[in-house]
């Protein structure tokens, strides 16, 4: 089963992030949401796991509708979605295994023995054995991030849902998280979904990219693809031109003035 | 003129809606906790350590502050009384007053800061670091988890740690009459029976039940409508202290409306 986002609108007050996002993920895949930071790309992700709920459109996952879930059913969608959080999210009052072990403790059937060999099993696989005694305050930031995407995949998820993986880390520790994602997908077999502005990190571990621009998915395709696309507002994110970029922006601003429509 | 009018106008409307919004905000955390209470398997576990920190962790400054005004209220008990009533009353003034008013009211206020505002923080920190998020996708229920266990311990503790505020209270006027009042303890105790009913202890336990829900309650509130980062946790704590001591005074005129 696989992610739908259909149409997706969201507004905050008069502020419209989501203006009818349109996006899907097939199942084993791992795809990329790209973009500038602020332009709504959380939002998305957290649309997915029904942390927020859209205002008009329709979101899919494994073949339930998310807005539709009462709290039982979202429940047991989350049960097979792992989210790693911006920041990593971990409950600063806890050890890093408790973290881990956190989901764990919600699936009838498992005792503490299977949680703690499943715990010591995540923490290896994410490069933290034998850290499971420490709090997150004495940890790294690329030591943090590894231990919330351990908390992820301990519940063993169909979909992992990463929000800025890489973002504030450096090179080489960018590259063992993206290593990390493709392991996920590669040897679990997980459908991922990856938010970022890290074009690098997004050549790397999608097997699609979609670039949000102004609410709505402006181009979706493979790396290679989105490598060889001449939308200037695509070429300007990834090879960081402003200029090209913010271009197209203002010109598009223009022509909604003059009554046309380049929506994406 | 015109500009000026309009403009309080439109500040009275705008206040009144914010007002509005927030009374049914916290109308759907009220009911939302109540339908979480039968996730027991989610806050059982933390109800325990939470009274511990509610209420055990609360009994030193409750007492300090009994102490002292056991001590303030023999003082003054005596000298408005010289001369006219006989000395005895200091005892009657001590516990009455201790029983149905200071010690409920005090403690609470007191801990309105030390409680309210220390539960805001907490749950203000990880509403603004995505830790009530991460509880929610790793499908935990946040108000069964954060919410029910905080309140339930503080309706369990809060009388508690009020009985004995209370008792030290009388016993620190006690010992001041002994000491400083030239009274002896059949005066005291005497003075100490003469208007008691045991209903007035009901009394002050319902009174804390109560602001142990509000206390909590107004915490948890304010700590997961927390945005803007450390400046909103504080902004945060700061409306809990200020709120749930209204409350609490509100509260109290209620049940002496209602009770007495």
């Amino acid at each position: 089963m696989s992610i739908y986002l259909t149409e997706v609108h969201k507004a905050f007050g008069p502020k419209e992030v989501l203006k009818g996002f349109s996006m899907s993920i097939e199942d084993g895949e791992t795809a990329a949401i790209v973009g500038p930071s602020g332009i709504g790309k959380s939002v998305l992700l957290k649309h997915v796991v029904g942390l927020l709920r859209p205002d008009a459109g329709s979101v899919v996952v494994d073949g339930v509708s998310v807005p539709e879930l009462d709290r039982k059913g979202l429940d047991r969608l989350r049960r097979r979605i792992g989210y790693v959080f911006q920041f990593a999210a971990l409950f600063d009052s806890m050890s890093i295994a408790e973290n881990v072990g956190m989901g764990l403790r919600r699936i009838p059937g498992w005792d503490r023995r299977r949680i703690e060999d499943r715990v010591e099993d995540c923490l290896a696989l994410v490069e933290l054995a034998g850290m499971g005694d420490r709090y997150p305050a004495e940890l790294s930031g690329g030591q943090r991030k590894r231990a919330g995407l351990a908390r992820a995949i301990a519940p063993e998820p169909k979909f992992l849902l990463y929000d800025e993986p890489t973002t504030g880390l450096d090179p080489v520790t960018t590259s063992a998280i993206d290593r990390l994602i493709l392991r996920m997908r590669d040897e679990l077999g997980v459908t991922g979904l990856v938010v970022t502005h890290d074009m690098t990190s997004a050549f790397r571990v999608a097997d699609r990219i979609a670039l949000l621009h102004d609410g709505r998915a402006r181009f979706s395709g493979t790396p290679a693809e989105v490598k060889a696309a001449s939308d200037p507002v695509l070429k300007g994110f990834v090879e960081g031109d402003p200029d090209l970029y913010y271009r197209d922006g203002r010109r598009r601003e223009g022509m909604h003035a003059g009554g046309q429509d380049h929506g994406a | 003129m015109t500009n000026w009018l309009l403009g309080a106008f439109a500040f009275v409307g705008n206040r009144t809606v914010s007002g509005l919004q927030g009374m049914g905000r916290a109308w759907g955390l009220f009911l939302g906790a109540t339908a979480s209470i039968r996730n027991v398997d989610v806050w059982l576990p933390h109800l325990l350590p939470q009274m511990a920190r509610v209420g055990v962790a609360s009994v030193p400054i409750a007492l300090f502050i009994a102490t002292f005004t056991g001590i303030v209220m023999s003082l003054q008990a005596s000298y408005t009384l010289t001369g006219a009533i006989p000395v005895y009353f200091v005892g009657t003034l001590v516990g009455k007053t201790m029983i149905l008013e200071l010690g409920p009211v005090l403690t609470a206020l007191t801990l309105a800061g030390r409680v309210g505002a220390n539960i805001s923080a907490e749950l203000g920190t990880m509403r603004v670091t995505e830790q009530v998020d991460a509880l929610e996708t790793l499908a935990y229920d946040p108000l069964a988890y954060l919410v029910v266990p905080r309140v339930f311990a503080a309706v369990f503790m809060f009388p508690i740690v009020v009985l004995l505020a209370i008792g030290i209270g009388i016993a620190s006027g006690w010992f001041t009459a002994l000491q400083l009042l030239d009274m002896s303890s059949p005066e005291f105790v005497k003075g100490l029976r003469l208007f008691f009913e045991p209903w007035d202890v009901w009394f002050a336990v319902i009174k804390s039940v109560s602001f142990g829900a509000v206390v909590t309650g107004v915490g948890c509130y304010f700590g997961l409508q927390t945005e803007r980062g450390a400046e909103g946790v504080g902004r945060s704590a700061t409306r809990t202290v200020v709120v749930a001591s209204m409350l609490i005074l509100c509260l109290d005129a209620f049940w002496a409306t209602v009770l007495l």
